[in-house]
């Protein structure tokens, strides 16, 4: 009997990648997408299975053709990668699961199998770069995910995607050439690509100028990807005009894969072998950090649309989990790690929530959703329940998160103090730009006439999404009052990472 | 001073498409140049890669009957840089696919004009 577990890294990126042009030639109606969450739910069940894996002390290596590691390509799957491969194979899988009425007015009927294929491809792409442990190989994913997410972005029927998408092109090829500049220079001075052999050869040449430029070149890119306060501006119009569906599952992972990928490199690679790196990394991401999280706030409190309003709330969060690694301490990255976990919980409960919306609502402006609630409780209910974690309410997982970070950000002393009094003032801006949604939703005076008012009961959202938009609501309860699960893959990932820092 | 120039020949040429491509991308409106640079600023990066793989009176990494002393060029960054490049292909088409869609939307490629249309 084979022992199929071996196989679960490599499994993880075929699937959807092998699945990506069957989709394409599934023309009847409803068979790509049914083919795209197959394998959504496939990718889930093998990631479910690798944290399990994880949990129980295994480590998972992979050579790609049995070729040995430095010069073979290896896969390979720790407590870090294994619950960023969670969030991207869950988010996917909800959102195609109850996404389907809502692609099929956003997508023209004989462009879906398209469609599907680049949203496996985007898949694919996503969960590979947390599998692979060669910095070469995390390029072409992060292309692939990049290019498959322009086609996703641009595949609905608004016009004003078109120039965000192109926007996000540049930017984000930017970024990659950049990655790929920084991996050039450190292949040029050490002669490898395997990320672990990189750490070890590069001891030898640390003190030299390439790498110092190269570590620059890397965060660099990467942060453009990871939109990273101030190079963040591609982030807020994509997302907003996106098909919904689409920023549910770009909204909960693109950008934290990205931030993932900034982590293992920086701190693998260049913490351990460059002198005074870490202090380099703290002074320069912290204020960024601090700045992202003041102005996304700050800018989601007058933004009138709503899914504009919660792109900028990314840009915030992302600050948050920036914030926490800049501490470079074991409790700052668990802290930063949680975030990641359960910020995309928060946020794909919000995209999807508001997905419900638009189902019944034409335009997702702040005044169009006065007496939403009359009409669509549930809808409302999940969306109370998202917007509380992510401003951070007791028995939700934002809670948890904010928790850790502020517990973190005590161990710093006096800038510890500042940076709490900056996660509170942020917090509290978030209770006000989700207060702004809620409030004309529940107390809005909006006068419904005669007919709107006999179909109230008929006009909630479409059952199916309904209930996905509940599980994950629920899931944001669940791990806000048990949170051991992330917490316990977090505070692995903070030894794996800090495993080599001096 | 000369010397040192000519011996880091290979890197001015990257440097300076390299700043060529970024500046097209920052300062054109035009889209299609947008883009253009973009290929540039990448086959810059391509080029850096070809350049490193060259080893001096090397040969191409191909195993000949009857030569057994032969100094081999690295093939790694061919094969990395081929990859790489048909990531900029795809970049780029996908980009002027775009651009094709906007033309239709918009019926203009200038970046003002877009942003013109889109406040109205």
């Amino acid at each position: 009997m084979i022992d199929w577990s071996v196989h679960l890294p490599a499994l993880q990126v075929i699937v959807p990648m092998l699945t990506a042009p069957l989709a394409l030639l599934l023309r009847p109606r409803g068979l790509a997408w049914a083919a795209a969450l197959a394998a959504s739910l496939f990718a889930f069940a093998i990631a479910i299975m690798l944290t399990l894996g994880v949990l129980n002390g295994q480590t998972f290596t992979y050579q790609m053709g049995n070729w040995p590691a430095p010069y073979g390509i290896e896969l390979g799957v720790d407590a870090f990668s294994a619950l960023l491969l969670l969030v991207i194979t869950g988010a996917s899988a909800l959102a195609l699961l109850g996404g389907r009425r809502s692609l099929d007015a956003d997508i023209e009927e004989e462009r879906q199998p398209l469609f599907y294929a680049a949203w496996l491809l985007a898949l694919a792409g996503l969960v590979g770069i947390p599998v692979a442990a060669d910095a070469f190989n995390v390029f072409v994913f992060m292309e692939i995910s990049s290019l498959a997410s322009y086609v996703l972005i641009a595949g609905g029927r608004d016009r004003r995607a078109l120039p965000a998408v192109f926007k996000y092109l540049i930017m984000g090829t930017i970024g990659a050439t950049f990655y790929l500049i920084g991996v050039g220079l450190i292949y040029l001075m050490t002669g490898t690509l395997n990320l672990a052999d990189m750490a070890l050869r590069i001891q030898e040449v640390a003190d030299q100028k390439p790498i110092l430029v190269a570590a620059g070149f890397i965060t660099i890119g990467l942060a453009l990807k990871a939109a990273v306060f101030p190079l963040h501006v591609w982030l807020p119009n994509a997302y907003t005009h996106a098909p919904n569906v689409v920023t549910v599952f770009l909204g909960a992972c693109a950008t934290k894969v990205s931030l993932y990928l900034l982590l293992r490199f920086d701190f693998f690679v260049f913490q351990p072998n460059l002198v005074g790196h870490e202090l380099q990394f703290s002074y320069f991401l912290m204020p960024l950090a601090v700045l992202a999280i003041l102005i996304g706030s700050g800018v989601a409190l007058f933004e009138t649309n709503l899914k504009r309003l919660f792109a900028y709330s990314s840009v915030a969060q992302i600050g948050y989990i920036l914030l926490g690694a800049s501490l470079i301490s074991a409790a700052g990255l668990t802290a930063s790690v949680v975030l990641m976990f359960n910020h995309a919980l928060a946020k794909g409960t919000l995209f999807l929530a508001i997905t419900c919306l638009a189902m019944r609502h034409s335009g997702l402006h702040l005044n169009n959703i006065a007496d939403a609630a009359k009409h669509m409780p549930w809808t409302m209910g999940a969306f109370v329940v998202a917007g509380f974690s992510l401003v951070g309410v007791p028995g939700t997982a934002g809670f948890i998160s904010k928790w850790y970070l502020i517990t973190a950000a005590l161990e710093q002393g006096t800038i510890g103090i500042a940076l709490i009094a900056v996660i509170v003032a942020s917090s509290l801006m978030a209770l006000v730009y989700v207060w702004r949604v809620i409030e004309p939703a529940y107390f809005g005076d909006a006068k419904p006439d005669a007919q709107d008012f006999e179909t109230a009961t008929t006009r909630e959202a479409p059952s199916v999404l309904l209930a996905v938009t509940w599980v994950a609501a629920l899931a944001n309860i669940y791990y806000g009052l048990a949170p051991s699960l992330p917490v316990t893959l977090s505070s692995n990932a903070a030894e794996i990472l800090l495993r080599y820092v001096p | 001073m000369d010397l040192l120039v000519l011996d880091l020949f290979h890197y001015w040429v990257f440097a300076v498409l390299l700043m060529i491509g970024f500046y097209a991308v920052i300062a054109k409106s035009n889209l299609i140049k947008k883009l253009i640079g973009l290929s540039i600023f990448q086959a810059a990066v391509f080029l850096l890669y070809i350049t490193m793989g060259k080893v001096e009176g090397g040969t191409a990494p191909i195993i000949q009957a009857g030569i057994d002393n032969a100094v081999f060029s690295n093939p790694l960054p061919q094969v990395l840089i081929l990859t790489a490049i048909v990531v900029g292909i795809s970049t780029t088409a996908l980009g002027l696919g775009i651009v094709v869609r906007i033309k239709e939307e918009y019926g203009s490629i200038e970046e003002h004009d877009i942003q013109e249309i889109d406040r109205r």
